[in-house]
C-alpha cells in the first residue's frame, strides 16, 4: 500500500490507485487547513489593546465550504464503487477458476485443493500440509473460506486480499495473482494467545509448478 | 441554604448530591483509570519493540514467575483493558462524567442538575464497575483477552482463551454497570439542560460545550441500551448457555452489528464533548466570536444522526453481504462533512483574532490540528476496496488515536486546564502547561504517526510479535523509536500531574474570572458554592460576544445588563431549586 508492499494480484493495482486519489485529495486538505491554521497563529497573536473583528460569521462562505467538500466526498465514495464490487461483489465463474478450500483454527491454516474430479468435497481432495498454500498465477482463485472455532482473517498484504473466516458462516474471496514468489499469510483477527504466529506461507507460481506440487502432495498422502 | 454547612463529610464529599463533587468525583477516579491504561499501553509497546525480554524495572513484579517475560497470553488481556479502561473508565468519565456534570448547572445558570439523587446514583453505579473490572485483574486466568470489541465465540467459548473463563464474565458485568451509569447521566443532563435554563438562556445562547453534551446525552440515550441489550445475550451465552451468538445455531456477526450500533456513537460520545470545549476555548482564547454558531450547532446535530447509519464500516470484510459496504463507505464519507464544517469554522474563529497562546488554548489547537489527520485518515477507511488492505492494521490504530487522542485528550488536557481555576479556585502554572503541552504534542506525533506506516506494510494489530512474520522483521526499528517516544510521552505526563496537585495547593488564586471569558460559570466565585447562583442570573446574550463594539472591554459576559438591552423576550418559569426536593 502506497508503494510499501508490492501489489501482485489483478486488484492490486485498481486499490493502490484508489489509495493514492485519497492519499493525494486528503493531502491537499492537510496542508491547506494545517497551513491556514499556523499562518493565522503568527498572523494573528496577541497583541496588547488590539480589538478583534467583531464577526459571527458569513453565509456564504459556511455554503461554499459545505458543499464543495459534501460534493467531493459524495463523489470519492461512488469513485470506490467500481473496485469494490469488482473485488468483492463480481465473482469469476468456477468453471475458469480455481476452487480452494481453506480451513482455520486456532492457530493454522489449512488448503484443501480439488483433486483429479476437480470438486472439492470429494474422496480425491488433496490436504495441503499445515499453513502452507500454492496458488497458481494468471488464473482466478476463489477461496472457500470457513473457521471451526473461533473468528480469524484471511490476510495476503501482496494480494490486498482480506476476508474474515466465520465459524459456521462460510465466507468467499477470490482473486487473481499476476506473479510468482514466496509471500506470507497473515491472521488479521485476534483469534487467541497464538494469533501473533497464525502465520502461512503462500508460494505464487505457474500453472505447471502448481500441477506438479499438487501432484507430489497427493502422492505424498 | 443553612442546612448545607451540618451536612456530614459523608453527604458532602462522599454521597454528594452537588454536580461540582460528582464532577470533580469523576475527575480523580478517571485520571487514576488514565494512569493504569498508561501503564498498559507501556507494557504493549515495550513487547512490540522488544517482544519476550526481560521487562526492566516492573517486569519483576508483574511478571516475576515467568522470569520477567510477558506470557503469550497476557498481551491480548493488555489489548483488551488498555482499549477498554481509556474508553469507558477515563474518555467518556472525564468528558461526560467530569466536565459534564461540573460545567451543565454552571453555564446554564442552574443550582445543580435536575435530579441531583440520580446524578449520585450515576457515580456511585460505576464504582463497583470500576470494582468488578479491576477484580478480574487478580482472577487466576486473567482479564478479559477478547479485544475491547470482545468479538465471538473469542469471548464467548471459554477455552479460546484464557481471558474467557472469569475475565470476560466480570467484564460483561462491569460494562453493563457503566452502561447504566452512562444513561442515568445522560437522561439528567438533557432534562437538565431543557428545563432548568436560567431566563433568556435560549437554546441557541448555550454555549458549544452544552451544545455538544447535550447532544452527545442523547445519542448515549439511544445507543447505550442497544450494548447493554447485547451485554445481556452475551452474558446468557456464558452462563445459562444461551446461543444467541454461537457458530452455527446463533449469529456470529451479529455481535458485531450490535456492538458497532453502539460503538460508532460512541466514538462521537468521546468527540464531540471535546469539540464543544474546543470552540468555547479558542473563541475565549481568540478574544473573537464563534464563527458560524449555528453551522457548529448543526453540524453536532448532523453527527449525531449520521452516526448512527455508518457502523457496518467496521464490517467490511466481516462477511456482511458486501453490496451493505457501498451504502455504508457512502454514509461514512458523508459523516467526514459536518467534521469538516466544524473545522473550518474554528480556523474562522481565529481569523482576525488577537491570540492568546496560553496552556489551554494550546491543547485547544493541538485538538482542531489533530483531529484533521484523525478525520483524514479515517477517509481511507471508509474507501472500502481501500479498507480490504487497511482493515486490522496499524492504520486503524493510528487513526483512531489520531482521534481520541489527538482529538479528545487535548481536549480534556485543554478543558481541565481552562476550568481548573473555577473547580479548585487556583491557577496552574502557565509556563508548565506550555512544556507539558509542546512534549505531549511532539512525542504523541512520533508514536502514532508512525502507525500509518505500518498501516501501510499491512501490519496487524494485537498481534504479540509482529517479526514472527519475515515480511515485517523490518519494521522493529520504527516500532522501537515510537516505544521510546512513548517513554518521553509517559514521563511527560507526570509535569501536568505535578503541576495540578502543587496547583491545587499552591497555585495562585484565580478569582472570579481569570480569562475574562463571557459564560455564567465565571461570574461566580472559584470555586463556587454549594448551589451555585445565590440568584439565578439572566441572560442577555450569546456566549461568543468577544470585542463587542458596545463595551470597551473584549468581553461582554452573557448576564451583564447594558442600557438598552431587550430583556428576555418570554420568561421561563422561574427555575426551582433542585435540591429542594432532598
Ligand atoms: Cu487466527
Ligand atoms: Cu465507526
Amino acid at each position: 500500500m502506497g508503494g510499501l508492499v508490492p501489489g501482485l494480484s489483478t486488484i492490486a493495482g485498481p486499490i493502490d490507485q484508489l489509495f493514492m486519489v485519497v492519499l493525494i485529495l486528503t493531502g491537499i486538505a492537510f496542508f491547506l487547513v494545517e497551513g491556514i491554521l499556523i499562518y493565522f497563529l503568527v498572523r494573528y497573536r496577541y497583541r496588547e489593546g488590539r480589538k478583534a473583528k467583531f464577526v459571527h460569521g458569513n453565509r456564504r462562505v459556511e455554503i461554499l465550504w459545505t458543499v464543495i467538500p459534501g460534493l467531493m466526498l459524495f463523489g470519492l465514495a461512488v469513485f470506490q464503487y467500481d473496485t469494490w464490487t469488482k473485488a468483492k461483489i463480481d465473482f469469476p465463474s468456477e468453471a475458469v477458476s480455481e476452487v480452494i478450500a481453506v480451513s482455520a483454527n486456532q492457530f493454522e491454516w489449512k488448503a484443501t485443493y480439488a483433486g483429479e474430479d476437480g470438486k472439492l468435497g470429494t474422496e480425491d481432495d488433496i490436504q495441503a500440509p499445515i499453513n502452507v498454500l500454492h496458488f497458481p498465477v494468471g488464473r482466478p482463485i476463489i477461496v472457500e473460506l470457513q473457521s471451526t472455532d473461533v473468528l480469524h482473517s484471511f490476510f495476503i498484504p501482496v494480494l490486498r486480499v482480506k476476508q474474515d473466516a466465520v465459524p459456521g458462516r462460510p465466507s468467499r474471496v477470490w482473486f487473481q495473482a499476476i506473479a510468482e514468489g514466496e509471500y506470507e499469510l497473515a491472521c488479521a483477527e485476534l483469534c487467541g494467545l497464538g494469533h501473533y504466529r497464525m502465520r502461512g506461507f503462500v508460494t505464487l507460481e505457474s500453472q505447471e509448478k502448481f500441477e506438479a506440487w499438487l501432484e507430489e502432495v497427493a502422492a505424498r498422502r | 441554604m443553612t442546612e448545607t454547612a451540618e451536612l456530614s463529610f459523608v453527604r458532602r464529599y462522599v454521597f454528594s448530591t452537588d454536580h461540582k463533587v460528582i464532577g470533580k468525583q469523576f475527575l480523580f477516579t478517571a485520571m487514576g483509570f488514565f494512569t493504569l491504561g498508561g501503564i498498559l499501553a507501556l507494557l504493549m509497546r515495550t513487547q512490540l519493540a522488544w517482544p519476550w525480554q526481560e521487562i526492566p524495572v516492573i517486569g519483576k513484579l508483574l511478571f516475576g514467575s515467568g522470569g520477567n517475560i510477558l506470557p503469550p497470553e497476557t498481551y491480548p488481556a493488555l489489548v483488551t483493558m488498555h482499549g477498554t479502561i481509556m474508553i469507558f473508565f477515563f474518555i467518556i468519565p472525564i468528558l461526560s462524567g467530569a466536565l459534564g456534570n461540573f460545567l451543565i448547572p454552571l453555564m446554564i445558570g442552574a443550582k445543580d442538575m435536575a435530579f441531583p439523587r440520580l446524578n449520585l446514583f450515576s457515580y456511585w453505579v460505576m464504582v463497583p464497575a470500576f470494582i468488578v473490572m479491576l477484580a478480574s485483574f487478580f482472577v487466576a486466568t486473567g482479564p478479559a483477552a477478547a479485544g475491547w470489541t470482545s468479538y465471538v465465540p473469542l469471548s464467548i467459548l471459554k477455552d479460546a482463551i484464557p481471558g474467557s473463563e472469569m475475565g470476560q464474565t466480570l467484564w460483561v458485568l462491569s460494562m453493563m454497570l457503566v452502561g447504566t451509569s452512562s444513561i442515568l447521566g445522560a437522561i439528567n443532563y438533557i432534562t437538565t439542560i431543557v428545563m432548568l435554563r436560567a431566563p433568556g438562556m435560549d437554546m441557541f445562547r448555550l454555549p458549544m460545550t452544552i451544545w455538544a453534551l447535550f447532544v452527545t446525552a442523547i445519542l448515549a440515550t439511544f445507543a447505550t441500551p442497544v450494548l447493554t441489550a447485547a451485554l445481556i445475550l452475551m452474558f446468557l451465552d456464558r452462563t445459562i448457555g444461551t446461543l444467541f451468538f454461537a457458530a452455527g445455531e446463533g449469529q456470529v456477526i451479529l455481535w458485531q452489528h450490535l456492538f458497532w450500533f453502539y460503538s460508532h456513537p460512541a466514538v462521537y460520545i468521546m468527540i464531540l464533548p471535546a469539540m464543544g470545549v474546543a470552540s468555547d476555548i479558542i473563541s475565549t482564547f481568540s478574544r473573537k466570536p464563534l464563527f458560524g454558531y449555528k453551522p457548529m450547532v448543526y453540524s453536532i446535530m448532523a453527527i449525531a444522526a449520521l452516526g448512527f447509519t455508518v457502523w457496518g464500516h467496521h464490517m467490511f470484510v466481516s462477511g456482511m453481504n458486501p453490496l451493505l459496504g457501498l451504502t455504508f463507505m457512502t454514509s461514512t464519507m458523508l459523516i467526514a462533512l459536518p467534521s469538516a464544517i466544524k473545522t473550518f469554522n474554528w480556523l474562522g474563529t481565529l481569523w482576525g483574532g488577537n491570540l492568546q497562546l496560553r496552556a489551554p488554548m494550546l491543547n485547544a489547537l493541538a485538538f482542531v490540528s489533530t483531529f484533521v489527520i484523525g478525520g483524514l485518515s479515517g477517509i481511507f477507511s471508509a474507501a472500502t476496496p481501500v479498507d480490504i488492505f487497511l482493515h486490522d492494521t496499524y492504520w486503524i490504530v493510528g487513526h483512531i488515536h489520531y482521534v481520541l487522542f489527538g482529538g479528545s485528550l487535548f481536549g480534556v488536557f485543554a478543558g481541565v486546564q481552562y476550568w481548573f481555576p473555577k473547580m479548585f479556585g487556583r491557577m496552574m502554572s502557565d509556563g508548565w502547561g506550555r512544556i507539558h503541552f509542546i512534549l505531549t504534542f511532539v512525542t504523541f506525533n512520533l508514536i502514532f504517526l508512525p502507525m500509518f506506516v505500518l498501516g501501510g506494510y499491512g501490519m496487524p494489530r494485537r498481534i504479540a510479535d509482529p517479526y514472527v512474520y519475515e515480511m515485517f522483521t523490518n519494521l522493529q526499528g520504527l516500532n522501537q523509536f515510537m516505544t521510546y517516544a512513548l517513554y518521553v510521552l509517559a514521563l511527560s505526563q507526570f509535569i501536568l500531574a505535578g503541576n495540578f496537585f502543587y496547583s491545587l495547593f499552591r497555585g495562585k488564586v484565580a478569582g472570579k474570572n481569570p480569562w475574562k471569558a463571557n459564560t455564567l460559570e465565571w461570574t461566580l466565585d472559584s470555586p463556587p458554592p454549594h448551589e451555585n447562583f445565590e440568584h439565578i442570573p439572566t441572560v442577555y446574550r450569546g456566549p461568543y460576544e468577544y470585542s463587542s463594539p458596545l463595551v470597551s472591554a473584549d468581553w461582554l459576559a452573557q448576564d451583564q445588563y447594558l442600557d438598552g438591552t431587550k430583556p428576555p423576550e418570554v420568561m421561563p418559569a422561574p427555575a426551582v431549586s433542585p435540591a429542594a426536593g432532598d
